[in-house]
């Protein structure tokens, strides 16, 4: 389990400190997540089984990683209560209204591939 | 009394209470989520939170103090984002048949959610600053957060409508999907991450694993194009 942990946090550190050197736009983790892709694209196997079951622990159990976030967003209820047509309509309508398009249009783009 | 009041000082001060109580929530949500059946609707992120703010209400604990123990949890995000390359290289033989239309599906998606985010808004006539920090919604949080600080949003705003717009997708997303009748499931789980960026992979992950997968790709390659295009269109759009 160390190796994994280490191999995940080692991908993140360098995708932080690229993301910070090259002032790109897209956050260190996600550039980890390229990093550690693209290594598992170059070692042409399978990715190792101890990386597959820590990979698999961490994102059997992504929620409770938004957890804490999310219940920073009882900080807002006085800005909700305030705005909250926009705010509630925007984020409900706006949400369904784009995974209802992304996925009719994936799926016509995907068809027979 | 004076006991009492040393052991309440302890628990405040070092992070054991706030982390054992966001697992107790965790596995209480995952509890109540099966009591209904795994019903789409029952989302354990959501209950979760509920539960915690809750507490956090009714003991009154400030948000700040509970999160200096809970952000051990938090900081797990990262490696957890490093690690959806694991399933995304596993279903790679998939994804690499259709990765451009992949990659076109999530750019035109992403674009859509925030001008459908804008156009509600503005037709509700909202504030400049709500409108602008509405427009990154689906986009991973911290980089909605740098998107609404170039486009004049309110970055913490962005951020709590980041959880909730992931919530919203996670818990409704599915059953919009099969109204839809998109039954593709790289198409579902392009849509979900699309939209609703990690929430919403990991309720695709606990679905199937091609949509975990595609689901990943999409929140990496939606976090990409807005945070390059957002700003772009924004100052043409808006100057």
């Amino acid at each position: 389990m160390i190796g994994p942990l280490t191999t995940l946090l080692s991908c993140q550190l360098a995708g932080e400190v690229l993301a910070r050197a090259l002032h790109l736009p897209v956050p260190g983790p996600v550039i980890g997540m390229a990093l550690l892709f693209t290594g598992l694209l170059l070692r042409g196997r399978e990715a190792p089984p101890a990386l597959h079951a820590t990979a698999d622990a961490l994102l059997g159990n992504l929620g409770l990683l938004f957890v804490p976030a999310g219940v920073g967003v009882m900080l807002y209820l006085p800005v909700l209560a305030r705005d909250w047509p926009p705010l509630t309509l925007g984020v409900l309508a706006g949400t369904l209204a784009a995974i209802a398009f992304t996925g009719r249009l994936a799926q016509r783009l995907l068809r027979g591939r | 009394m004076s006991e009492l009041g040393e052991i309440w000082v302890y628990l405040a001060r070092e992070p054991l209470a706030a982390l054992t109580a966001t697992l107790l929530a965790w596995i209480g949500a995952l509890r109540l989520q099966r009591l209904c059946r795994r019903h789409p609707l029952a989302n354990p992120v959501l209950f979760a939170v509920l539960i915690l703010a809750a507490g956090l209400l009714l003991s009154g604990i400030d948000y700040r103090s509970y999160f200096e123990g809970a952000q051990f949890v938090h900081f797990l995000l990262g490696p957890a984002t490093v690690a959806l390359a694991v399933p995304l290289h596993r279903q790679w033989e998939a994804v690499r048949r259709s990765a451009l239309l992949a990659a076109l599906s999530v750019i035109t998606g992403g674009l859509f959610a925030a001008a459908v985010g804008v156009g509600i808004a503005l037709a509700l006539g909202a504030a400049p600053e709500v409108v602008a920090s509405l427009a990154p919604r689906s986009v991973t949080t911290p980089v909605a957060m740098g998107i609404a600080e170039r486009i004049g949003g309110l970055p913490s705003l962005t951020a709590a409508l980041v959880i909730a717009s992931g919530i919203t997708g996670a818990a409704l997303g599915p059953l919009v999907l099969n109204l839809a009748r998109v039954e593709d499931m790289r198409a579902r789980g392009l849509a979900m991450g699309t939209a609703s960026h990690g929430i919403g992979t990991a309720r695709a992950l606990s679905v199937s694993a091609a949509a975990g997968a595609f689901s990943g790709l999409a929140m990496g390659l939606n976090a990409l194009a807005s945070a390059l295009l957002l700003p772009l269109l924004w100052h043409a759009l808006a100057g």
